[in-house]
C-alpha cells in the first residue's frame, strides 16, 4: 500500500544501456571463446559489467544517503532481492531435479529394472550403482570406452564435513554481525563480519582442495560420467555462488570500515547480502545431504 | 522530476519512463513479429507444393526453429511486457514501475540478445536447426557450432525476463494507490502478477537446461548421454518443466486483456471477477504439474502417463470458468463491435477451439496418434495466434487512443480484423485435417495426398501476413495524428487509466489517486 506521496523515480540514466553492452559482450564473448575464438571480448565485457555495477550501486547508495528513498521505495528493493533469490532457488532446483531423475529413473532403467528396463538391451552388462563407478559405455566397451567412471569419490565425513561446519558457522557469525549493527556497535559489526568473510574464504579454500583431490587422485572429473557431472555441476555452481556471496560481504565490510556506511535502522544493502549468504548456506546443506552423504 | 521527455534519440537509450519503455517493447515485439512471420511465410511457401521448391531441408529446419524462438521469446513475451509497462502503473495508480532503471536494462538486453540469435543464420553451419524445443541430442551432439551463441542468447534474454518479472511483482505488490486492494485490481494486473511469478519460477530452469547442454557439448558432461549414465529424456523433462508454464506465460496476460475489453463493449461489469482471479491462480498452479503431456510417446511408466493425462484435463475446469464468465458478461449486454471487441470475441471463440484440441491431445492413448503431426501445430497455433496475438492486437487498438491521444481508423481496423480472422482460419484449420491424416510436422516435403490442404493453408498464411501491414499502417497513422480521442475514449470504461487525459501525460499519478 502506498503510504507516502512521493516515490523517487530517477531521471534518465546511462547505466542500463552500458550494462546492456557489458552483458552482451560477456555473452557473445563467452560463446566466441568456447567455440575456439579469442577470449578478449569476454574479458572486456566482464570489465565493462563490473564497472557499470560499481557505478550503479554507487548511484543507489548516494540516492539513499541524500534521503531520496522513501520507505516505500526501499520496500521495492526488498521485494526485488527476495524474488531474485527465489529465482536462484529454481536454478538449483533444475540441477537437483536432474540428480533425482537420474538416480530414481534413468539408472535403474539402464540397469534393467522397472518399466523401461528393456533399455538395458542397449547396454548389456550395465549395473545400476550409485555412485556410478562403471558407466554404461564402459560396461559395453570396456577399456575402449571414452566416458570412464571415477576410481573413487569424495568422503563426505572429511572435507565436506569441515565445510559444512564452516558454512553453518558463517551463517551464525553474519547474524551476530547483523545484531551488532542493529545495536549500533560498529566494532562488533566489523569484527563478526570479518569473521564471516574469513569463513567464506576458508570454505572456498577447502572446496578447491577437494576438487584437486578429485581431479588428481580419484579420477573424478566432469567427464567421468553422470556422477562426476552432477557432482561438479551442483557443487561448482554452489561454489560460484559462495564466491559471489563472499565478494558481496567483503564489499559490505569495506563499505563499513572505509566509508562508515550503514545505520542501525537503514542497512538493506548489507541485509540483502546476508539473505544471499543464508541462501547459499541452505543450498550447501542440501548438497551435503543429497550429493555427499546420500551419494556415498 | 522533469515534466516531459528529453529531446533527441538518447531519450530512448537512457529513459527510465515506463511509457517510453513500454513503447519500445511494443515496437521491438512488432519488428520480431514481422521477422518471425517472414520465416513462417518461407515455410508456407515451401509447403505450397509437395517436393522441394524453394529452400533446402537444412534451411527449412532453421526456419522452423527460428520462427518458433522468435515468436515465443521475441514477439509474444515482449509484447505482453510492453503492455504491462504501459498499463500496470496507470491501472494501479503508481507513478512508474518500481525499479525504473532496471526496467530499461530489461528492455535493452532484448535487441542485443536477438541480434545475437539472428546472427547465427550467417554463421558457419547455419542457425540452430533442432526445433524451438531444442531436444537433445539433436541440440547437443548433432547441433551446428552456432548452438553456443543460441545458448548464451537464451541466457541473457532469460535474465531480461527475470528482471522484468521481478519489477512487475515489486510494482504490483508495493505501489498500488491507497484503497487499491488486491481484489480491486483490474484483471490485467492480476494476470500479470501471476504470470510474473511463473516467469521467476521457470526462466531459471530454462537457464539450467541450456547450461546442461553447454556442458554436454563443450565440457564432456553426460547429462543427456546414456553412454555416461545420463538420459536424453532428462532434457525433455527439464525443458518442459520450463516449457509448460511458459505457454501460460503467453496466455494469462491475454486473459487479462480480454477481461478488460469485453465488459467495456458489452457495457456490463465483468461477470464473476473473483472466480476469474481464482481460475487464473489455479491454471498457474496446474501448469507446474502437467509438463510430461508433451512427451507421452517418449516412454514413461503408465502411472506417469495417467497422472499427466488427468492433471492436464483438470486445466479445462478453470479455463471453462473463464470462457463461461466472458460469455456471461456479453449475455444481454448492449454490445457494440469496435475493432478491439471483434478481436476479443474472436479470441473467446477461437481460443476455445484451441483449448478443445488441447483436450484431445491430453488423452494419452489418443496422443500416440496425434503426436508430432500437424494436428499439434494446428492446436498450438490456435491458442497462440487468436489467443496471444489477437489479444495483444485487441489491447493495442483498445489503449492506442489513450497512448497517442488520437483515434485509430475504425474501418481500417475492422478490415484488418476480418482479413486476419479469415487468414488465420484458412491457414490453421486445414492443419487439423492433414495432422489427423498423419502428416508429420517439421518436414519440407510431404506425401501427395496432403497437397490440397497445404495449398489452402499457404494461401491463408500470406493473407494473414498481408493483413498485418494494414495494422502497422493504421498504428503509424494514429501515432502521427487523426481524430482526437476523449479522455474516456470509450463509453464509460472501467479503470484508472481512463481518468487521466488522452494522450496520457509523460508522468501520471506522481501523487497517488485515492481508490474508493
Amino acid at each position: 500500500m502506498a503510504t507516502e506521496s512521493s516515490y523517487y523515480v530517477p531521471e534518465q540514466s546511462r547505466l542500463p544501456i552500458f550494462a546492456t553492452i557489458g552483458i552482451f559482450l560477456m555473452a557473445f564473448g563467452a560463446a566466441t571463446w568456447i567455440n575456439g575464438g579469442s577470449s578478449y571480448i569476454f574479458f572486456a565485457g566482464s570489465l565493462a559489467m563490473a564497472t557499470v555495477l560499481w557505478f550503479w550501486f554507487a548511484a543507489v547508495i548516494k540516492e539513499n544517503m541524500q534521503g531520496l528513498n522513501s520507505d516505500q521505495l526501499k520496500r521495492s528493493y526488498v521485494w526485488g532481492m527476495g524474488w531474485f533469490i527465489f529465482s536462484e532457488v529454481m536454478f538449483f532446483a533444475a540441477f537437483f531435479g536432474a540428480l533425482y531423475y537420474i538416480r530414481t529413473f534413468t539408472l535403474p532403467w539402464l540397469g534393467g529394472e522397472g518399466d523401461r528396463g528393456s533399455s538395458n538391451m542397449l547396454w548389456e552388462g550395465f549395473q545400476n550403482t550409485w555412485p556410478l563407478m562403471v558407466t554404461p559405455e564402459q560396461a559395453v566397451s570396456g577399456d575402449a570406452a571414452k566416458v570412464v567412471g571415477p576410481k573413487g569419490i569424495i568422503d563426505p565425513w572429511h572435507l565436506p564435513l569441515i565445510n559444512t561446519v564452516l558454512l553453518l558457522a558463517s551463517s551464525v557469525t553474519v547474524h551476530i554481525a547483523h545484531v551488532y549493527l542493529k545495536k549500533g556497535n560498529r566494532k562488533g559489526f566489523n569484527g563478526w563480519l570479518t569473521a564471516t568473510v574469513a569463513l567464506g574464504g576458508a570454505f572456498l579454500f577447502f572446496q578447491i582442495e577437494e576438487y584437486l583431490e578429485a581431479y588428481q587422485h580419484l579420477g573424478l572429473t566432469l567427464e567421468s560420467g553422470i556422477y562426476g557431472t552432477t557432482f561438479f555441476m551442483l557443487t561448482g555452481f554452489h561454489g560460484a555462488h559462495v564466491t559471489l556471496g563472499t565478494i558481496m560481504l567483503l564489499i559490505m565490510l569495506l563499505r563499513s570500515v572505509i566509508a562508515n556506511h550503514f545505520k542501525p535502522d537503514d542497512h538493506f544493502g548489507f541485509e540483502a547480502a546476508t539473505w544471499y549468504w543464508h541462501f547459499v548456506d541452505v543450498v550447501w546443506v542440501g548438497l551435503f545431504i543429497f550429493v555427499y552423504v546420500l551419494g556415498a | 522530476m522533469a515534466h516531459g521527455p528529453k529531446p533527441g534519440f538518447t531519450r530512448w537509450l537512457y529513459t527510465t519512463n515506463h511509457k517510453d519503455i513500454g513503447s519500445m517493447y511494443l515496437w521491438f515485439s512488432f519488428a520480431m513479429f514481422l521477422l518471425g512471420g517472414c520465416m513462417a511465410l518461407v515455410i508456407r511457401a515451401e509447403l505450397f507444393q509437395p517436393g522441394l521448391q524453394i529452400v533446402q531441408p537444412g534451411f527449412f529446419n532453421q526456419m522452423t526453429t527460428m520462427h518458433g524462438l522468435i515468436m515465443v521469446f521475441g514477439a509474444v513475451m515482449p509484447a505482453f511486457v510492453g503492455l504491462a509497462n504501459w498499463m500496470v502503473p496507470m491501472m494501479i495508480g503508481a507513478p512508474d514501475m518500481a525499479l525504473p532503471r532496471m526496467n530499461n536494462w530489461s528492455f535493452w538486453i532484448l535487441p542485443f540478445a536477438f541480434a545475437m540469435l539472428v546472427s547465427t543464420l550467417f554463421m558457419e553451419g547455419g542457425a540452430p536447426d533442432f526445433g524451438w524445443t531444442f531436444y537433445a541430442p539433436l541440440s547437443t551432439e548433432y547441433a551446428p557450432p552456432s548452438v553456443t551463441f543460441f545458448i548464451f542468447a537464451v541466457h541473457i534474454m532469460g535474465a531480461s525476463s527475470i528482471m522484468g518479472a521481478i519489477n512487475i511483482v515489486a510494482t504490483i505488490l508495493n505501489m498500488r494507490a491507497p484503497g487499491m486492494t488486491l481484489m480491486k485490481m483490474p484483471l490485467f494486473v492480476w494476470t500479470w502478477l501471476i504470470t510474473a511469478y511463473l516467469l521467476i519460477a521457470v526462466m531459471p530452469v530454462l537457464a539450467g537446461v541450456v547450461t546442461m547442454m553447454l556442458m554436454d557439448i563443450h565440457f564432456g558432461t553426460s547429462f543427456f548421454s546414456a553412454a555416461g549414465g545420463g538420459d536424453p529424456v532428462l532434457f525433455q523433462h527439464v525443458f518442459w518443466f520450463f516449457g509448460h508454464p511458459e505457454v501460460y506465460i503467453m496466455i494469462l496476460p491475454a486473459f487479462g486483456i480480454v477481461s478488460a475489453i469485453i465488459p467495456t463493449f458489452a457495457r456490463k461489469p465483468l461477470f464473476g471477477y473473483s472466480s476469474m482471479v481464482y481460475a487464473t491462480a489455479s491454471i498457474a498452479f496446474l501448469s507446474f504439474i502437467v509438463w510430461a503431456h508433451h512427451m507421452f510417446t517418449v516412454g514413461m511408466p503408465i502411472a506417469g502417463e495417467l497422472f499427466f493425462m488427468y492433471a492436464t484435463m483438470l486445466i479445462a475446469v478453470p479455463t471453462g470458468v473463464k470462457v463461461f464468465n466472458w460469455v456471461t458478461t456479453m449475455f444481454r449486454g448492449s454490445m457494440t463491435f469496435e475493432t478491439p471487441m471483434l478481436f476479443s470475441i474472436a479470441f473467446v471463440i477461437l481460443f476455445t477451439i484451441g483449448g478443445f484440441s488441447g483436450l484431445m491431445l491430453a488423452i494419452a492413448p489418443a496422443d500416440f496418434q496425434y503426436h508430432d503431426t500437424y494436428f499439434v501445430v494446428a492446436h498450438f497455433h490456435y491458442v497462440l495466434v487468436p489467443g496471444a496475438i489477437f489479444s495483444i492486437t485487441a489491447g493495442v487498438y483498445y489503449w492506442l487512443p489513450k497512448w497517442t491521444g488520437n483515434m485509430y481508423n475504425e474501418s481500417m481496423g475492422k478490415v484488418h480484423f476480418w482479413l486476419a480472422f479469415v487468414g488465420l482460419n484458412v491457414t490453421f484449420f486445414p492443419m487439423h485435417f492433414v495432422g489427423l491424416a498423419g502428416m508429420p510436422r517439421r518436414i519440407p516435403d510431404y506425401a501427395l495426398q496432403f497437397a490440397d490442404f497445404n495449398q489452402i493453408a499457404s494461401v491463408g498464411a500470406f493473407l494473414f501476413g498481408a493483413a498485418q501491414i494494414l495494422f502497422l499502417f493504421n498504428v503509424i497513422r494514429t501515432v502521427r495524428g487523426g481524430k482526437k480521442a476523449t479522455d474516456e475514449v470509450w463509453e464509460n470504461p472501467e479503470g484508472l487509466e481512463w481518468s487521466v487525459p488522452s494522450p496520457a501525460p509523460y508522468h501520471t499519478f506522481s501523487t497517488p489517486p485515492v481508490v474508493r
